[in-house]
């Protein structure tokens, strides 16, 4: 289902939410990305229901939702601390919006003769050891996953997912990031993340919205965020200026006629490196040192930023952004259609 | 040095302030001897007040359950006008001192009053009844009941309910599967809270209703006519049907709660 927002806004008095116009097409995996107070929960907690609007509207395909309670959207949420019902078993848990389904909805989606989604989800998600157990005694990981599969149960047209991934450790992270893949392609449902990390927005999410301030300041392709930000906010925020898609091989990355050198094997299903720009070291010479990645480009554009130079740089079809200190500066002392040498290490490669 | 010397301040006054209220209780429990106790709960005039406080008290701690749950959740979740007046209003049966208490509800309920007429025409009797004793309980152990539940309430995080409405429940399904059983520990001491402060009620009562005597009425006529240790042992008696009493309600109570002890493992 395609979820479509018009001319949203919120009045909570200290905050509000203002012009919210934002398009998701069916099935899409959709990352909406901001800084801390930017007004993406609340713009979650708008979609729920959970939060009067002041203005505009909420369209789930062509049925609009801004007036209907929270119960009736279809929209299904799970948060960061993963919200279990601590009185609950996991199953119990999982099962709990089924009791209320069947009445409901039955009108809406002529399925009722499948199975429950619950006999799907449980082994999907390895829970079925864990049927059993009451929520306090799971770990973080297991917690989500049974957060997920209490929300994709009852079949939401559309799943926001607040922070999902942000409370786990890092190795929890990773295998959730794949259940979380695993789990859209075969819901069929559209998801909307918010997240603050670009790794998780670039490996999971086709489409992308960067929020300031109760604002949406730019939204697209996740590419064309992070390599075209339209807005100063939205290039600060982006911060990973060196991104680029490219096809993997054995140990390198191939974006148009660039060859890059990488230093780890990607990921199933990546599609991105990035480096950041202080990572580039910029030389006048070919250097002759352990680095492997090295190009010849010529000098685009130079800004100054006070305490270091920013250098665009042309390396045959794509541009580089290197961030270089003053010190730097004038002992290169680069100018427009100079050229230059370009160099870094394997490792400050990004794999998305 | 001085850290110590606080310290040893802070264990004597403790200990000073433990002695002041186990001291006088231990006092009167040891003071009946078991003849006596046996002969007390003997007499039909004992048992049955006690049996009176027990029905009042519980019948006040059941209305306030079931009037005063809606409220002790909507001053937990919602932000409104005048809720600090709304708080303060609901607290005033704590700090008003309770013959004023009875004397309150004596002016709307007694004959000077159309209301207490309009009772009396129709046959409902208050002054002197159960019914009086029970509006007297309720009056005074509304506040504590209030509180705990609006404590337990707050302490249910609201995205849980959030969570549920978004799995399709509406806002009462929401209360009575997620709400009430996570708040309801809470609840239970409010019952317990509201229903001991009602079965200790006094001053009030025998404004409204010095007959039928609850518990604490017989023990004030048998110390006023027959002195201390007449009244001691319906004391005794009383103390150790109201621990029965709610022993029990926490043992039924508290068996939804497995969850969190096992979850602490």
């Amino acid at each position: 289902m395609s979820l479509t927002i018009e001319n949203l806004a919120v009045d909570l008095g200290q905050f509000q939410l203002r012009d919210v116009n934002l398009t998701l097409e069916t099935g899409d995996f959709f990352a909406l990305l901001g800084p801390t107070g930017a007004g993406k929960s609340v713009l979650l907690e708008a979609l729920v229901g959970l939060v009067p609007q002041s203005s505009g509207a909420i369209y789930i395909n062509e049925r609009e939702i801004s007036r209907l309670p929270p119960e009736e959207r279809g929209i299904g949420i799970v948060y960061q601390d993963y919200a279990l019902f601590p009185h609950l078993t996991v199953r119990e848990n999982i099962r709990y919006g089924l009791k209320f389904k069947s009445r409901k909805k039955s009108g809406r989606k002529a399925e009722g003769n499948r199975p429950d989604a619950a006999a799907e989800l449980i082994p999907l998600l390895g829970l079925g050891h864990l049927l059993q157990r009451y929520p306090v005694t799971l770990s973080g990981g297991e917690q989500q996953r049974v957060a997920l599969a209490r929300a994709l149960v009852v079949k939401p047209d559309i799943l926001l997912l607040d922070e999902p991934l942000s409370a786990l450790d890092p190795n929890f992270r990773q295998e959730l990031r794949s259940y979380l893949k695993k789990l859209h392609a075969v819901s069929g449902a559209t998801f909307l993340m918010v997240t603050h990390d670009f790794a998780e927005a670039l490996s999971l999410a086709r489409h992308a919205a960067i929020m300031a301030a109760g604002r949406i300041e730019q939204h697209g392709t996740i590419e064309d965020i992070f390599r075209r930000p339209t807005t100063a906010v939205v290039a600060d925020f982006v911060g990973m200026k060196n991104l680029f898609k490219v096809e993997f091989s054995a140990a390198a990355a191939r974006c148009e006629a660039v060859e890059f050198k990488i230093a780890r094997r990607p990921e199933p299903g990546s599609g991105f490196i990035a480096i950041r720009p202080e990572d580039l070291i910029l030389s006048k010479n070919p250097l002759i040192s352990s680095l492997q990645n090295s190009f010849k480009g010529r000098v685009k554009a130079v800004r100054s930023h006070g305490f270091f130079y920013e250098i665009d740089l042309i390396v045959k079809t794509l541009i580089f952004t290197a961030v270089i200190t003053n010190h730097a500066f004038f002992d290169l002392n680069p100018a427009v259609n100079n050229d230059l040498y370009l160099s870094f290490k394997a490792t400050a490669v990004h794999i998305f | 040095m001085r850290k110590e010397t606080f310290l040893w301040l802070t264990l004597i006054s403790s200990f000073i302030v433990l002695l002041f209220v186990t001291v006088p209780l231990l006092r009167m429990l040891t003071a009946p001897s078991f003849a006596s106790l046996w002969e007390t709960i003997r007499d039909p005039e004992v048992y049955r007040s006690i049996g009176l406080s027990l029905y009042t008290g519980i019948s006040a701690a059941a209305i306030c359950f079931v009037c005063g749950t809606p409220l002790a959740y909507l001053l937990a979740r919602s932000e409104f006008r005048g809720k600090k007046l709304v708080e303060a209003i609901v607290d005033l049966p704590i700090v008003i001192p309770h013959p004023v208490v009875g004397i309150a509800l004596l002016g709307l309920v007694g004959k000077n009053f159309w209301l207490g007429r309009l009772m009396h025409e129709i046959g409902l009797r208050i002054v002197g009844s159960p019914a009086g004793i029970i509006m007297v309980m309720t009056f005074v152990g509304l506040p504590f009941y209030l509180q705990a539940a609006k404590e337990g309430f707050a302490s249910v995080s609201p995205r849980l309910e959030a969570v549920s409405r978004s799995l399709g429940a509406s806002m009462f399904a929401t209360f009575i599967h997620v709400t009430f059983p996570l708040a309801w520990r809470s609840i239970l001491s409010g019952i317990i809270m509201c229903c001991a402060r009602a079965i200790s009620e006094f001053g009030a009562v025998i404004i409204i209703a010095y007959h039928p005597m609850i518990a604490p009425v017989l023990m004030y006529e048998r110390f006023q006519s027959f002195g201390l240790r007449y009244s001691q042992p319906v004391a005794v008696w009383l103390i150790f049907v109201c621990l029965l009493l709610f022993l029990s309600l926490r043992l039924i109570g508290g068996s939804s709660r497995r969850f969190e002890s096992r979850g602490r493992v």
